[in-house]
């Protein structure tokens, strides 16, 4: 099974190396990872994704938990979180395949961003399932690189919300 | 007042008595201040038994035990004896010295990441980046190594911060972590609970760990098992939270514990775990063990709890606190039947060994000597066939004992032995250790001579790594290999060359006479034994 971390924790250096080297000491997956600012300076926000036994994933949290520089830990399922992912393709292009990918992108809402001759950029910015779709659907035509983010979520906003 | 000033001030406020460490330039500043005060700084003669000494001191005084080292090399040094004590939860404060903060990452002279490389063997770790953090963090570091699951903290300093100017010092009286808030009290629910499963319970048994000695619950235990008449087995590091000879007592569980231990545990019809960590020397199938019992498990770390096995009663908190509460519970119920049946289970326990009576045989030495030894002897084991020689020989009265038991560290004895002397001036304390470790950390019988922290040391002497050598009796069939320590020296002659008084011992012949001796003796002294370098623990 997966689960999401949202762990807010000090923004001090050294502190993501702590948390993900506890994965690594403890056999834990990653499966993905997002870092970044909160609105107070101090605080920093990593995304975590990971995927385990129920008993592994609940020891994740216990031994995050553990950790001195983490302030607080949120779990939470996939089908309970909004999630999003980002991510930059550049793919080869000719006459010939042009067409299909601009009905790749529209289908999909990705958008061309960057292009040149012979190679373009498509960008999508949507659940991690949406971009394995859209990697799935450019795999047949010539792709240079890829950039991809790790998964942000949040939980869903839900009516018993004050 | 320099950064250096204000260390060696942190470490008069928090009453340090004696730091355990090893001088280089990088730590320099900071030894240079200490001598402004009235802190006993004690030389070893390699880093990580100064870990090991601060270990021995903290367990015995039931304080944080403080080592110091410098940069590269003497910080790396001391990560063993970190790793050893995070592994028991000793709590020490570890200072290193580090190079000059400009030149941090670029590979200067004795420079290592050692924040980096302790990461997952400290509770938590600090480089100091600013003189005026160092009264805040080195509050904050012994507070985190005291409370809670107890554990080492280090605090990493480069050379100019010591060197630095601070002008205002003023000492914390508290801290403020916001994220960190160790659990004390049980929660009632949960109290209740255990209280409901033991009113149900026929055959209910406490597995007692090193928690119970660590948060200082060793009567409380004592007192719950005799009011209830609930009968107590230890793991390894539990040894000593009851008297050995209580008639409640039933010996050490696991691989190497009594069979009659391991046998009350698996018929229980309710274990309590306290303080143990469920660990594969101790429980070798977790799964097994909850299939017919009902498992309650006390920890003051949250994270032990459901690690190795899952419990049908969590109960998260600091163990003498839920004695307490666990007193004001009424509990009428009668277990006579089952300590009927335990007290056959022991009996039935026939002696297996069959010492060569060429040799010294270290089971029935290691009996007469605890059964000589003062009421609150302290009895320090080390690693190896000794280590389990030890735990089930030795009997505790009311005294300690004390052995490296998550890492299994070799050397661990003599230096702790050291730190321990240090905690407690007139009790007695004898290290117990092969001829394998006691070359591990034989350098320190110069730190012993120095400081006149006397100890006694007992070397079994069978010119094997012992317990590798069993192990290779029973896996490679006898295919002995790396495990002759041919080329030993005389132990006798070189403990005489520090001026200890040594005597070889090499049947059992006026044992008795021989123990008194070394017992009584005013001062140092070694005893050596020849034992049968072919005997296997069981």
């Amino acid at each position: 099974m997966k689960k999401i971390y949202s762990v807010l924790v000090e923004n001090r250096s050294g502190v993501l190396a702590k948390v993900a080297g506890l994965f690594a000491r403890r056999c834990f997956n990653i499966d993905s990872l997002a870092v970044g600012e909160t609105f107070d300076k101090e605080v920093s926000c990593i995304t975590i994704v990971s995927s385990g036994e129920k008993s592994t994933l609940e020891q994740v949290e216990k031994q995050l938990n553990k950790k001195i520089d983490i302030i607080k830990i949120k779990t939470f399922s996939e089908e309970d979180s909004l999630s999003r992912e980002l991510i930059l393709v550049k793919v080869k292009y000719n006459k010939n395949n042009r067409r299909e990918l601009m009905e790749i992108c529209e289908l999909l809402d990705a958008s061309i961003v960057d292009m040149s001759k012979n190679q373009m950029t498509i960008q999508l910015c949507d659940t991690p399932e949406k971009t394995d779709l859209l990697m799935q659907m450019l795999a047949s035509i010539s792709v240079v690189e890829v950039a991809r983010t790790g998964t942000l979520a949040l939980q869903k906003c839900r009516l018993s919300d004050q | 007042m320099l950064g250096a000033d204000a260390m060696a001030k942190c470490l008069e406020e928090e009453g340090v008595e004696a730091v355990f460490g090893y001088p280089g330039v990088a730590i320099c500043p900071f030894f240079n201040s200490m001598l402004g005060n009235n802190i006993e700084r004690i030389l070893v003669r390699t880093e990580q038994n100064a870990a090991h000494a601060a270990n021995g001191y903290a367990r015995v005084s039931g304080k944080v035990g403080v080592c110091v080292a410098t940069s590269g090399p003497g910080a790396t040094n001391l990560i063993t004896g970190i790793a050893t004590a995070y592994a028991d939860s000793i709590p020490l404060v570890c200072i290193t010295g580090q190079v000059d903060s400009s030149l941090l990452g670029s590979d200067v002279f004795q420079e290592a990441d050692i924040t980096g490389a302790v990461e997952s063997f400290v509770k938590y770790s600090y480089l100091i980046k600013k003189v005026e953090d160092i009264p805040r963090i080195f509050k904050e570091a012994f507070y985190i190594a005291s409370t809670g699951r107890k554990g080492p903290v280090l605090i990493d300093v480069p050379i100019d911060i010591q060197n630095a100017v601070l002008k205002n010092f003023s000492y914390p009286e508290e801290v403020n972590l916001r994220t960190y808030k160790p659990t004390v009290k049980g929660h009632a629910v949960q109290i209740k609970k255990v209280f409901d499963a033991l009113k149900k319970a026929k055959k209910p048994i406490i597995c007692a760990g090193g928690g119970v000695i660590l948060s200082n619950a060793k009567s409380e235990l004592r007192e719950f098992s005799h009011k209830n008449g609930i009968p107590v087995v230890s793991t390894l590091m539990g040894i000593g939270a009851m008297p050995t000879r209580d008639p409640l007592y039933y010996g050490m569980v696991g691989n190497n514990g009594k069979s009659y231990a391991n046998k009350a545990m698996n018929d229980s019809d309710l274990l309590i775990m306290i303080g143990a960590r469920v660990a594969d020397r101790a429980i070798a199938q977790p799964d097994l063990v909850t299939e017919n019992t009902i498992l309650v498990h006390i920890d003051v770390d949250p994270a032990e709890i459901g690690k190795n096995v899952g419990p049908t009663i969590p109960l998260v908190g600091d163990i003498k606190s839920i004695f307490d509460d666990f007193k004001k519970e009424e509990l009428n119920s009668d277990y006579s039947e089952w300590i009927e049946t335990l007290n056959k289970y022991r009996e039935a326990e026939k002696p297996r060994r069959k010492p060569d009576e060429k040799y010294v045989d270290p089971a029935v030495f290691i009996t007469k000597l605890s059964e000589k030894m003062e009421e609150e002897g302290i009895y320090v084991a080390d690693v190896g066939q000794n280590q389990m020689w030890s735990c089930g020989y030795h009997i505790v009265k009311n005294g300690m004992f004390l052995t490296s038991g998550g890492m299994g560290t070799m050397g661990y004895s003599i230096p702790a032995a050291i730190g321990a002397r240090r905690a407690a001036k007139d009790r007695q304390i004898i290290a117990v250790c092969g001829d394998g470790s006691f070359q591990m950390s034989m350098m320190e019988l110069a730190t012993m001579m120095q400081h006149g922290l006397f100890i006694k040391i007992v070397v079994f002497h069978n010119g094997y790594l012992g317990l590798v050598r069993e192990y290779q009796y029973n896996t490679y069939k006898a295919n002995y290999s790396v495990v002759d320590l041919s080329g030993s020296p005389d132990f006798c002659k070189l403990g005489e060359a520090y001026g200890i008084k040594c005597v070889r011992v090499s049947d059992m012949q006026g044992i008795d006479e021989k123990i008194d001796e070394f017992i009584s003796y005013d001062g140092p002294m070694l005893m050596e034994l020849m034992i049968d370098p072919m005997d296997r623990v069981k």
